[in-house]
């Protein structure tokens, strides 16, 4: 990649070692992906709990 | 003096005024981490040159340094929020300690798999037992380890302290494992497996690195907070404000 | 205090006397996963002498941990472990006591049994000493650390394969320098450094895994 001309071929190819480079970064992608949405569907979750906690005790006419 | 200070500390560690706070605090930290991340990616993909030696292949290390400094990193966070947890019965450090360990094995795991795809090339083989791929795989086992305690016990508090004791016991351990691993290695390896870290990197390639340590930083702080906050709601959903937070969501 | 300890602990060896049956099982356990190895591998003279260190400390190892059980899990379910830890003498001691006792029944009688399987492994015979010296210095240890963890569960349901999960990784330096001591003497070298890294662990662990248990069990068994 220095001094000549840039190519995306040649960078996709990364001097051959393309297979180990590519999967490095993209299993470290999935992990920051994995990471940003389970968190995310946690906090759904945990919010759907918690209404319909909420919905039980109104129907049962009580509080805790 | 000092009561004024306990009192804003036990203040900010109410569990609804960290749950506000923290709001405030992920988007900074998250876009902070994309511009980081992007920064050091374009750096380290683009900028950075290609090593004498190990040819492209090299690039791993963008990717393998920081996830397995993060790796300890979140340990000793884990292992300081337990002690404070503890010690002063603050209930958010155990909040934290426990939303740390999922993110630590992940970036404990992406280590592993990346030291073995820069390993393929330069061992020729996917796994060698070489010391820092070793201690990687037990501090794996040690995350393990929390997490299964943590879950296998019912009571919320009891499993937060005891967790945060193996936690604890871990920590002082490490040194020792990692000493011993190091050693153990210089026994059975001969000299041909080359480091990742040389004594002088050079300077385009060592920016991304420090980058990408940064910006994995901030994104662990943005997900941490995430999760304690998740933590927060499921365990005081029996409290009025969480209520009352639901109902608005 | 002193009083205390041995009190609980002629307690522990006079229970454990009563069911002698399972008082040999991790000894058995211990010989026949040993004599597992030449039967799996080979029974070539060289390549076992060479796997002896490690599959004896592995070995040994596994013994313990499967015994750890009988360290706090009785006491617990009869409700003697609650006694224990109302008593006004320092939980601290009655663990050390406890442990000492899991030791005494374990700990020792491998190191007793050692040089038999060194016999079976091909270990040369000056490097025998080493194993047992080993031994001697490294199984205090696995039976303190392995308090910890058996304190952290004692309330969990089948907690047996989480006791090793969390054990096993806190065993490996215990595991390194006492296989390597052994590995070492065989080929005739001096041990000096090994022997006093497992002691200086040994040191340690005496002073810090009472603690400690003390306080996991303060935390997981009080009911």
């Amino acid at each position: 990649m220095n001094g000549s001309e840039f190519s995306w071929s040649e960078f996709f190819h990364m001097g051959g070692y393309a297979v180990f480079v590519w999967s490095s970064y993209g299993l470290a992608l999935l992990m920051v992906v994995v990471n940003i949405v389970s968190p995310i569907i946690e906090r759904k979750r945990v919010i759907a709990r918690v209404k319909r906690a909420i919905k039980r005790e109104a129907s049962n006419g009580q509080v805790n | 003096m000092f009561k004024r200070i306990w009192g804003w500390i036990q203040r900010f560690s109410s569990p609804k005024h960290f749950y506000d706070i923290s709001g405030k605090m992920i988007p900074w930290f998250a876009v902070s981490a994309l511009l980081l991340g992007v920064y050091g990616l374009y750096m380290g993909l683009f900028v950075a040159p290609t090593d004498y030696q190990q040819g492209e292949s090299y690039r791993i290390i963008f990717i393998h340094v920081p996830a397995a400094w993060m790796s300890l990193f979140i340990y000793m966070v884990m292992a300081i929020a337990s002690a404070i947890g503890l010690i002063w019965q603050i209930k958010l450090a155990d909040m934290v300690a426990a939303a740390s360990a999922p993110i630590g094995a992940w970036f404990t795991f992406l280590a592993l798999v990346t030291g073995s795809l820069w390993g393929k090339p330069m061992w020729g083989a996917y796994w060698v037992w070489d010391a820092r791929l070793t201690s990687e795989l037990i501090l794996l086992f040690l995350y393990f380890g929390y997490m299964a305690l943590q879950s296998s016990i019912e009571d919320q508090r009891t499993a937060d302290k005891a967790s945060g004791l193996l936690a604890i016991v871990g920590v002082v351990n490490i040194p020792i494992i990692h000493y011993s691993v190091e050693w153990w290695n210089t026994l059975h390896q001969g000299a041909t497996v080359a480091k990742f870290d040389k004594p002088s990197m050079h300077i385009d390639m060592l920016i991304p690195l420090l980058v990408m340590a940064f910006a994995a930083k901030l994104f662990y702080a943005a997900v941490v907070l995430v999760r304690a906050r998740n933590e927060v709601l499921m365990r005081e959903r029996n409290r009025q404000w969480v209520r009352e937070l639901v109902e608005k969501i | 205090m002193l009083k205390a300890f041995y009190h609980l602990l002629a307690r522990d060896l006079r229970l454990a006397f009563r069911l002698r049956h399972e008082l040999a099982n991790p000894l058995i356990f211990f010989v026949l996963v040993v004599s597992l190895f030449p039967l799996a591998v080979t029974p070539n003279a060289e390549l076992l002498q060479e796997m002896a260190p490690g599959v004896i400390w592995v070995s040994a190892l596994l013994s313990v941990l499967l015994s750890l059980d009988r360290l706090f899990k009785q006491d617990y379910e009869d409700g003697s472990l609650d006694q224990l830890m109302l008593s006004p003498n320092p939980l601290v001691i009655l663990v050390l006591a406890k442990v000492a006792a899991h030791w005494l029944l374990t700990g020792l009688p491998l190191v007793l049994i050692a040089p038999l399987l060194g016999l079976f492994m091909y270990v040369p015979a000056e490097a025998n000493g080493v194993l047992m010296l080993s031994l001697l210095l490294g199984t205090p240890v696995l039976s303190l650390v392995g308090a910890i963890g058996v304190s952290l569960t004692v309330a969990v349901n089948r907690g047996g394969v989480l006791l090793s999960l969390i054990i096993l990784p806190l065993y490996i330096p215990i595991l390194i320098f006492g296989a390597n001591a052994v590995d070492v003497a065989s080929d005739g070298l001096s041990v000096r450094g090994q022997i006093l890294f497992l002691g200086a662990v040994l040191a340690m662990s005496i002073s810090l895994a009472p603690l400690a248990t003390a306080v996991a069990l303060r935390i997981t068994a009080s009911r």
